[in-house]
Parts: C-alpha cells; sequence; structure tokens
C-alpha cells in the first residue's frame, strides 16, 4: 500500500506536467500497444490499419505511435508507464491481457485517456473499453456456410474458450443450422491466436474429416491455404482481415475488423473536448465488424440473402441471437422472440443446443 | 471415438507434418556424428524457412527457393562452424546463441514479406500408383519434397555405413585425437558436417514455409528444431531410426488435431501436451536399455578439438 | 598467417576484459545492423545503452525497472552457472520457473480470501518446491536411466507451457473474472502481493532474493566443498571420480538447486511484477538466464553485472522500438550477437594469437 502512494504521488506529479505539458501542445499524440506484430496480417495488423487511419485523417493535428510484440504483465506495465512519460495523450491498449496494467497505470496518470480492448474493468475514470460485435459477422458466415457446405460438415478452428469464442461459434452455428438442419459442426482448439504451422495443420485434421467449410477464430492466412489445396472442394473465410489474396479460391467472403471508425470518433472528441469515458461494443451497424466482398462462388441467391441479413443487423431490426434457443443440455435460454441481453453474451460458457462436444475446461 | 478418422489420410498428413523435422534431425545427425553439438538447430531452421520463402517469391520458383533456404541455413551454420571450430567456444553455448540470433535475424529479414502467398511447389505426378486403394491415397499422393526427404535419410545411410567419406567421419566424431594422428583433416571435416547440417536444417525450414504453410510469420517453426534434436537422440544416431521418430512424432501431432476434429471426448490439452511426454518416454527407453543405447553416442560428441601440433 | 596457441594458463586479464570487448564489438555489429534498418546507430545504441539510465525524461522510472528485470535473471542464472560448470545442462529453467510460480498461486489461491501473515512466506517455499520438483524430473531421469537432460528439461517447456494454460483457463481461473483465463491478480492481494519494499527503487522480494543469491553462489564456489566438487567436475571429470565425487549426487543438486532458485524466480514474479497466471505468462527468462550465465562467464558477481546488462538491453530495446520505430526482431538479434561476441572473444582468455613463422623444411 506505502509504494502504491508513495509511487501515485511521483507519478501524479510527472503524469501532471507532462500531461499538461502535453495538453498545451497542438498535436495530440495517440499511442498504441500491440501485442503481436504488425506484420501477422490479422488482429494486430487491422488495429495498426486504425491508427494510420487516425494519422490520415486528421494529418498534422495528430500524432501517432507505437510498440509491437509487447508482452502482457509487467513488461506491458512498464511500456504504458514510459508512453505515459513521453506525452501519450490517449492510449489504446489492443489485448485482453493488458487489463490490469492499463488500470494500473491509468491511475497514476489521470490526465492521460486510457482505452482498452475486449476488457471489462474500467476502474478509473480515465479508462474506456471498447470491443466489437465479431458474433453479427459470424451470423453471415454460418448461413453462408449452411448453404453451400455439400458434406454437411463445417469447421471452426477456435482459439481459446473465452465467452468470445464460444460466441463466435454459436453464431456460426445457429444459423448455419438455421437453413440446413442436417449440419454438423466440428470444432477444433487450437489454443493459440496465431500460429500459421498449427491452424494448417487443424484445418487439414477438419479436412481429413470430410469439413467442406471451414471458419477460424484464429487469425492467420494459413486455414485458408490449406482449403486451396483441395482445389475448390472446401471454401473458408478471412479472419480479422480481408484474405484478399485468396479470393480467386476458397475465400468466399471474410470478417474484416476495423477499427478505424472508432478510432477516429475518441481521438475527435479528445480534441474537441467532447470526450467521455465508453464501453463500446459497437458492430456492423458502427461499421466496426464488415463483411468482406462476397464472391461469385457463392450463388446469387444466397449472396443476396446473406446481404440481407447483413443490413438487418446494421439497421437494428435483426439481432443473430433471437429466441427461442436451447442450452446444449436442452435447457431453455431465450424464449421465442427474445433478443439475447449484452450480459449473457459476453459471460456466455456454452454451447447452444445441436453442437456435441464440450468446451475445454 | 477413432470411428471417423480415416487411417490412409491420417498416415498421409502425418508424412507431410514430419518432413521438416526428419530433414533437419538428419542433417543435425551427420554433424553429431562427427562429434559436435549443435543446439542451434531452431536457428537454422527458421533461417531456411525465411531463405527459402524470399528467394521462392523473388525468383517465382519454389525449387529454387528450396536452394536458397539451405544455403541461408549453411550460412548461418558456418558462424556456428567458425565459433566451435576455429575460435574453441563452447559448443552448447554457440547453438543457443545461434537459436536467437537465428529467430531475430529471421523476423527482421521477413518483415516485409508476411502475409504473402509463395508460388506453389506441385505434387509430384505418380499417375496410376495414386489410384491404389489405401497406399494410393496415404503415401502416393504426395509432393516431391516428401519423397525427397525419405531419400535423403536413405543416402546419408548408404554413406555412413558404406562409404570412406562416412567412415572418416565417424572415426572423427569417435576420437578426435586419433583421427588427427591419422592425418586427417578434423576441423574441416567438421565445418563441412556443420555446413551440412545447415543445409538440411535449412530445407527442413524451407518446406514449412513453402509447403506445409505455406507462408511466412515470425517464430513459424514453433520448436520444430528442439523436437529434431530429441530425435537424433532417441533414433540412436541411427538414420533410420530418425525416420521412425519424425513419423511418429508427426503422427502424435497430427492425431490429436485429427482426435479433436472427430469430437474425441479426452482433453485437449492432455492432447496436445502427448507428443512431449511421449517423446520423453521413448528417450527414457533408448537411454536406459541396457547400456547399449548409450553407448551409440559418439564418444567426442561436444567436445572442441585443438590440434596442438 | 594467424595461429592459435594455447596459453600455459588462463589469462586473467582477458578473463575480466574480454566481456567489455564483447559488448564494445557489439555496439559496432550492432550500429551497423540498425544503419542497415535505416536508423541512426548512434542514436539507437544511445537509446538502447544510455537512455535507460540516464536520460532525463524518464531514467527514474526506467532505472528501477532494471532491477525488476534483471532479478528473475539473476536469480535463474546462478542456479545454472552451477551446473553448467559442472557439464550438467539444464536448459529447461523455464519449464521450472513456470511450475515454481504455478504451485506458488496454487498455494496461496487455495487459502483465499483467508488472511495470515504466512500465507507468502508459504507461497514462496512451495514455489521453491514445484520448481524443483520440475527439476528432479531431469535429474532422476538421468541418474537412473541415463537420458540426456538437455532434451528432457527443454520437451518439459512445452510441457509446462501447457499446464501452465491449463491452469489459467481452468484450476486456477478467476472465478470472477468473467469467463476469460487468468488467476487472480496476485499482486492485488495484499496477503499474498510482493510488493516494491522501499517506494521508487523497484526492490520486490525477488530482487533481495536474487542479491542473496549471488552471494550464497560466491560462498558456495569459493568456500564450500560442493562449489570445488563442482568445479573439479566440470574440469577434470576423471580426477573428480578418482576424488570420489559422485556423479549422480552432483546431478541431483545441481539440477535440484537451479530448479529451485527458478522456482523463486517464477512465484515472485507471479506475486510481483506478472501479477497473475495467464496463458502468456512465461516470456523467455529461462532461456535469457542462460545468456546471462555465461555472459557473467558461470562467476556470481559476473552474472550480477552480467543480468543488469542484460535487463539493460531489454529495457532500452523497448524505448528503442518505441522512439526509433526499431522492429522488436532486431533486439533479438542484438541480444544474440552480443553472445556471439562473447563467446569468441572468450577465446582470448585461453588462445594467444600468433603470426606462425613458415616452417623450414
Amino acid at each position: 500500500m506505502k509504494r502504491r502512494t508513495l509511487l501515485a504521488t511521483a507519478a501524479l506529479g510527472l503524469g501532471l506536467t507532462f500531461g499538461g505539458a502535453a495538453m498545451a501542445q497542438d498535436k495530440t499524440k495517440a499511442c498504441f500497444v500491440y501485442v503481436g506484430p504488425i506484420g501477422d496480417g490479422g488482429w494486430t495488423f487491422q488495429h495498426h490499419e486504425g491508427a494510420l487511419a487516425l494519422q490520415e485523417a486528421y494529418g498534422d493535428k495528430v500524432e501517432i505511435a507505437w510498440q509491437e510484440n509487447v508482452p502482457e504483465g509487467a513488461d506491458a506495465e512498464r511500456v504504458l508507464t514510459q508512453m505515459a512519460l513521453s506525452g501519450c495523450n490517449i492510449i489504446f491498449t489492443t489485448s485482453f491481457g493488458y487489463m490490469d496494467a492499463t488500470n494500473a497505470v491509468a491511475a497514476k496518470f489521470p490526465d492521460i485517456k486510457f482505452e482498452h480492448a475486449t476488457g471489462y474493468k474500467r476502474d478509473h475514470a480515465n479508462v474506456s473499453t471498447y470491443n466489437a460485435r465479431f458474433y453479427e459477422g459470424r451470423a453471415v458466415q454460418g448461413h453462408i456456410a449452411g448453404k453451400m457446405t455439400k458434406s454437411n460438415k463445417i469447421g471452426y478452428i477456435a482459439s481459446f474458450p473465452i465467452p468470445e469464442v464460444v460466441m463466435g461459434i454459436n453464431a456460426f452455428y445457429l444459423h448455419a443450422k438455421k437453413v440446413n438442419p442436417a449440419v454438423e459442426l466440428s470444432v477444433v482448439w487450437a489454443f493459440t491466436w496465431f500460429d500459421p504451422a498449427k491452424e494448417a495443420d487443424a484445418a487439414k485434421a477438419l479436412i481429413d474429416q470430410g469439413v467442406d467449410v471451414i471458419a477460424s477464430h484464429t487469425d492467420s492466412t494459413a486455414p485458408l491455404a490449406e482449403a486451396a489445396k483441395t482445389n475448390g472442394a472446401v471454401i473458408g473465410f478471412g479472419q480479422a482481415s480481408d484474405m484478399a489474396a485468396y479470393k480467386d479460391g476458397p475465400r468466399v467472403s471474410s470478417i474484416i475488423d476495423n477499427w478505424a471508425p472508432y478510432y477516429v470518433k475518441r481521438v475527435g472528441a479528445l480534441m474537441d473536448g467532447t470526450y467521455a469515458q465508453a464501453d463500446a461494443w459497437e458492430g456492423i451497424a458502427g461499421g466496426e465488424v464488415e463483411i468482406g466482398e462476397i464472391t461469385d462462388l457463392v450463388p446469387a441467391e444466397v449472396k443476396a440473402e446473406a446481404e440481407a441479413m447483413r443490413d438487418a443487423i446494421a439497421a437494428g431490426t435483426y439481432h443473430p441471437f433471437t429466441g427461442p434457443i436451447n442450452k446444449q443440455d436442452g435447457s431453455p435460454w431465450l424464449a421465442e422472440g427474445a433478443v439475447a441481453p449484452d450480459g449473457d453474451l459476453l459471460g456466455m460458457s456454452f454451447y447452444v443446443e445441436g453442437i456435441t462436444g464440450e468446451i475445454p475446461q | 471415438m477413432f470411428g471417423s478418422i480415416d487411417p490412409a489420410l491420417l498416415i498421409a498428413a502425418l508424412m507431410v507434418n514430419s518432413v521438416p523435422v526428419m530433414l533437419a534431425a538428419t542433417g543435425e545427425l551427420v554433424v553429431e556424428k562427427s562429434g559436435v553439438l549443435n543446439l542451434g538447430v531452431e536457428g537454422m531452421m527458421i533461417m531456411g524457412a525465411i531463405c527459402g520463402f524470399v528467394t521462392a517469391v523473388v525468383t517465382g520458383n519454389p525449387y529454387l527457393g528450396f536452394v536458397g533456404g539451405a544455403l541461408g541455413a549453411a550460412a548461418l551454420a558456418a558462424v556456428f562452424g567458425v565459433l566451435t571450430q576455429v575460435l574453441q567456444t563452447n559448443q552448447v553455448a554457440t547453438g543457443l546463441a545461434l537459436t536467437l540470433f537465428g529467430l531475430g535475424l529471421s523476423s527482421l529479414i521477413g518483415q516485409s514479406y508476411v502475409g504473402i502467398r509463395p508460388p506453389a511447389t506441385g505434387d509430384l505426378p505418380l499417375g496410376p500408383l495414386a489410384d491404389i486403394p489405401f497406399l494410393g491415397v496415404a503415401v502416393f499422393g504426395h509432393d516431391w519434397m516428401i519423397y525427397g526427404s525419405i531419400l535423403i535419410v536413405a543416402a546419408v545411410w548408404w554413406v555412413l555405413k558404406y562409404s570412406r567419406m562416412g567412415l572418416i567421419l565417424r572415426a572423427v566424431g569417435e576420437s578426435h585425437e586419433a583421427a588427427h594422428a591419422l592425418g586427417y583433416k578434423v576441423t574441416r571435416i567438421r565445418m563441412l558436417a556443420v555446413l551440412f547440417g545447415g543445409a538440411m536444417a535449412g530445407l527442413g525450414g524451407a518446406y514449412i514455409s513453402l509447403v506445409r504453410v505455406p507462408q511466412w510469420t515470425d517464430g513459424i517453426t514453433a520448436g520444430a528444431g528442439w523436437i529434431a534434436l530429441a530425435i537424433v537422440v532417441f533414433a540412436s544416431w541411427k538414420p533410420w531410426r530418425v525416420l521412425a521418430g519424425a513419423y511418429l512424432f508427426g503422427g502424435i501431432s497430427v492425431l490429436q488435431l485429427n482426435l479433436q476434429a472427430a469430437g474425441s471426448a479426452i482433453p485437449v490439452e492432455y492432447l496436445s501436451m502427448a507428443p512431449y511426454l511421449i517423446t520423453i518416454l521413448v528417450l527414457v527407453i533408448m537411454s536406459s536399455g541396457r547400456g547399449k543405447a548409450a553407448l551409440a553416442a559418439p564418444a567426442c560428441l561436444g567436445q572442441n578439438f585443438h590440434a596442438s601440433r | 598467417m594467424l595461429r592459435l596457441e594455447r596459453r600455459p594458463s588462463p589469462s586473467v586479464f582477458w578473463e575480466r576484459a574480454s566481456p567489455f570487448l564483447a559488448v564494445a564489438l557489439t555496439m559496432v555489429a550492432g550500429g551497423i545492423m540498425f544503419w542497415i534498418l535505416g536508423k541512426n546507430p548512434f542514436e539507437a545504441i544511445r537509446t538502447i545503452f544510455w537512455d535507460p539510465l540516464f536520460n532525463a525524461q524518464f531514467a527514474s522510472y526506467s532505472r528501477p525497472q532494471l532491477l525488476v528485470k534483471a532479478a528473475p535473471l539473476i536469480l535463474i542464472a546462478i542456479g545454472l552457472s552451477l551446473g553448467f560448470r559442472a557439464g550438467i545442462w539444464n536448459i529447461g529453467a523455464e519449464g521450472q520457473y513456470i511450475m515454481g510460480a504455478i504451485f506458488g498461486a496454487a498455494a496461496g489461491l487455495a487459502v483465499y480470501p483467508v488472511e495470515s501473515r504466512l500465507i507468502f512466506p508459504v507461497m514462496i517455499v512451495v514455489g521453491a518446491l514445484g520448481g524443483f520438483l520440475w527439476a528432479m524430473i531431469p535429474a532422476l531421469l538421468k541418474t537412473v536411466f541415463r537420458t540426456n537432460e538437455i532434451l528432457v528439461s527443454l520437451l518439459l517447456v512445452y510441457v509446462a507451457q501447457n499446464i501452465l494454460a491449463m491452469m489459467a483457463l481452468g484450476e486456477l481461473r478467476n472465478p470472477e473474472g468473467g469467463g476469460f483465463p487468468g488467476s487472480r491478480n496476485l499482486s492485488q492481494i495484499p496477503a499474498m502481493a510482493n510488493p516494491e519494499l522501499i517506494a521508487g527503487t523497484g526492490m520486490h522480494w525477488g530482487v533481495v532474493a536474487a542479491f542473496m543469491a549471488v552471494i550464497a553462489g560466491y560462498i558456495l564456489l569459493q568456500r564450500h566443498i560442493l562449489g570445488f566438487q563442482i568445479k573439479l567436475a566440470g574440469q577434470a571429470p576423471r580426477a573428480a571420480r578418482f576424488a570420489g565425487v559422485s556423479p549422480a549426487r552432483l546431478v541431483v543438486l545441481c539440477l535440484g538447486i537451479s530448479g529451485v532458485l527458478a522456482g523463486l524466480a517464477g512465484v515472485f514474479e507471479v506475486t510481483g511484477p506478472a501479477g497473475q497466471i495467464s496463458i502468456d505468462f512465461n516470456v523467455g527468462y529461462g532461456f535469457t538466464a542462460i545468456i546471462v550465465a555465461f555472459l557473467g562467464r558461470l562467476n556470481p558477481v559476473g552474472i550480477l553485472f552480467a543480468g543488469l546488462l542484460m535487463a539493460l538491453t531489454y529495457i532500452g530495446g523497448e524505448l528503442a522500438q518505441f522512439m526509433l520505430g526499431l522492429p522488436s526482431a532486431a533486439i533479438q538479434a542484438f541480444q544474440g550477437m552480443l553472445l556471439f561476441f562473447l563467446l569468441g572473444t572468450d577465446l582470448l582468455t585461453n588462445f594467444r594469437i600468433r603470426l606462425a613463422k613458415r616452417k623450414v623444411a
């Protein structure tokens, strides 16, 4: 406790000096902490695209800085502190694992804004959280998958058994099943967010099991590369980024993480004084989740249906989790017509009825 | 649980999965037979992966890519060779430094090559053989590197056992003092062995980035180099056992993913630990086998040689 | 023509001076590498080596961070150096570090939310035990079955990482964590925390333990019979056997000590800087400690300085990434180069470089 007070006081002094000085500057400095390399072509790459869009939107009024490959834990806290000490006005931490570090450092620098992606702790007034409704994209993917599978076996390469991933699996399955009651879902848990070799192996294992549509929650193009080897027998989706290199092959659509609108909005608010603490969870409507171009491999009416679903979600007239939906064990979850509350989704730890297999504990 | 796993597809998958490790292990076997312990296999493999990838993308030819991968890794191995053979540095530490440096350097080189799709390596057209019901899918439907890797194992076995060059190499590994007294250039032979080991590891790495995944990202080898080192030991430094070991490890890795995909009830975490635990188990069995396996290690393994006159 | 001639006895001058030469050579080679990458080499070297110590803007923050970063490295390296001197290669310190953290955290969380002054000491002891047990696996396999300890200890690192993932997702998962992987934040629980003992210095119990380990290591090697046996076994194995040194006992003791120290490092990290058991808890200290051990010439006092130097390259490297846009891979390559040069310059301790005279026929 003593340490916290002493260090906090010292840092507070420093922070006020620098935070104050920074405010007086013309430029707003937006800093980004990345968990992986910018070149991963997936999660971090898209965040960086958002950062670059920020620079483009505001030109000289904004300065961006970043650090990649920052491990979660003690190093994250140090990096954040260093960023704060060197004049950042708003810091975006782009991974769940930075939660405690973000809050701890935010306590010491109350004049600097902290934005934590995919987290839920907002211990201090200067911490905001943001996330994207990826499950909306999964719903569209599921629809396409259900319609296009010929073997009635669809596959999912999942990363870690956290609510966000389970949400995606459920949304994908529900919408495939809706258009194709005979469909079966196989899930392989890769226990990594990004490991091309492992993802390729997982995709191959699924393909060997007879799966002909693969969706993944892991970030590399490896599953698509694996699908490409089947010469058209297996289709897949781009994940996090468009993965357009595979458009002439297995990639029939994609979910694109588009952080640019959110970043531009928040930094804009900071610059014109309207910034307020927020807990944002935007989806297709807010532009954060984009459905990548649906290619011609998809039959015209399926494409039209998928695009209609996307537009309905965007307009707010359709929610991917609308009842009646039961849990895997048969117990009811959503009544007819009921829409899943955000709280249920954020803590989702169960499969919906019809999925065989268990979520690893 | 096993019902829906097709054995033919499983065998096909494991053959693909095992190639990088098999190549790297065969190379390391030659290196260790000459008495040098090179722990830098991981670094050399990943250098091979990026050099191979860059060469293939720049020239548009995947076969040149493999050559480029082998050369790049051999260049890195040369650094190791100079440090340990000429400058007499500690082999274990130098090997570890090689891994660290290789990982960092490959990542630097690969900065602008992430996410690019390389030219595709073709399958070897084996015509009617590929149509045989079980074996066709399992064994005959592969790209040429898979058969190439088996040929390399066979070649290494033959050279070590029957050729004069192999005999000299083994002599250097068993007793470098005696070999030196007989007039053989110990340092040069070991350097050549190290370069060969590097080239093999490079081929293995290039296979990962050009065929198995295929793309480039940081750390794409994910520990394959260490597995290769383990396989050399539990193969008792015999080439054909390296093949068996690589297939065993590759097989378990592929099996665990297939079991998951087939909806098996075994918890995922145990499945993903299985390859490593089984490798340890086999290592223990091999090294305790009535002292014979313990004698199979080249006697001068890990010891530096310095000619005093 | 240059020739290497073995010195009759190792040169004391070069033994002390070669690390400095190595660092100087690394700065030159590293500078060239940074220049090839398009960065100003002098600025890069200054950012890495000078700024964390003396930069007016943030050195008062980064200096204590050096101790935080160096403590686990020094602690593990002392343990490793004993084994390395005796020719016992413990490459699996990373796994022992992880198991120490898991055991310690589990001990504390098992009795949560009981408050008692005994909890932290018990966690430390259990953590040390965890590392010890994990190191006993290769030790026993080597003494009983003659299995190579390099490979067993290394493969066990992968096993430990899997167990870490299992714990973070399962048994040790924070029940109030929203379904996300990761344990409770131990550094925020007073009974279990490993706080900064003197504010602003970064000294937590792990740092204290590191200093104590340096002193203990020095005394062991210089004054204790075990130290003598270790040195003898490494330099003259047959003489050691004649002197009655039991190889099995040495293996168990060396691996045991390094296991204990690595486990301690783990539990101090998880209760302090890192804070929680998470899937990415381990960041490679077990492997970097190997470099630190060699950099310090396997000598306890040398390891103390080597650990601080290595910590400097980490923290300076982070700064260089953030302030100069240097890719993180460059720092890794830089550290690899440091070890290469170090090993190379060691040559001068044992060999003289002579101009060879042409032999008269």
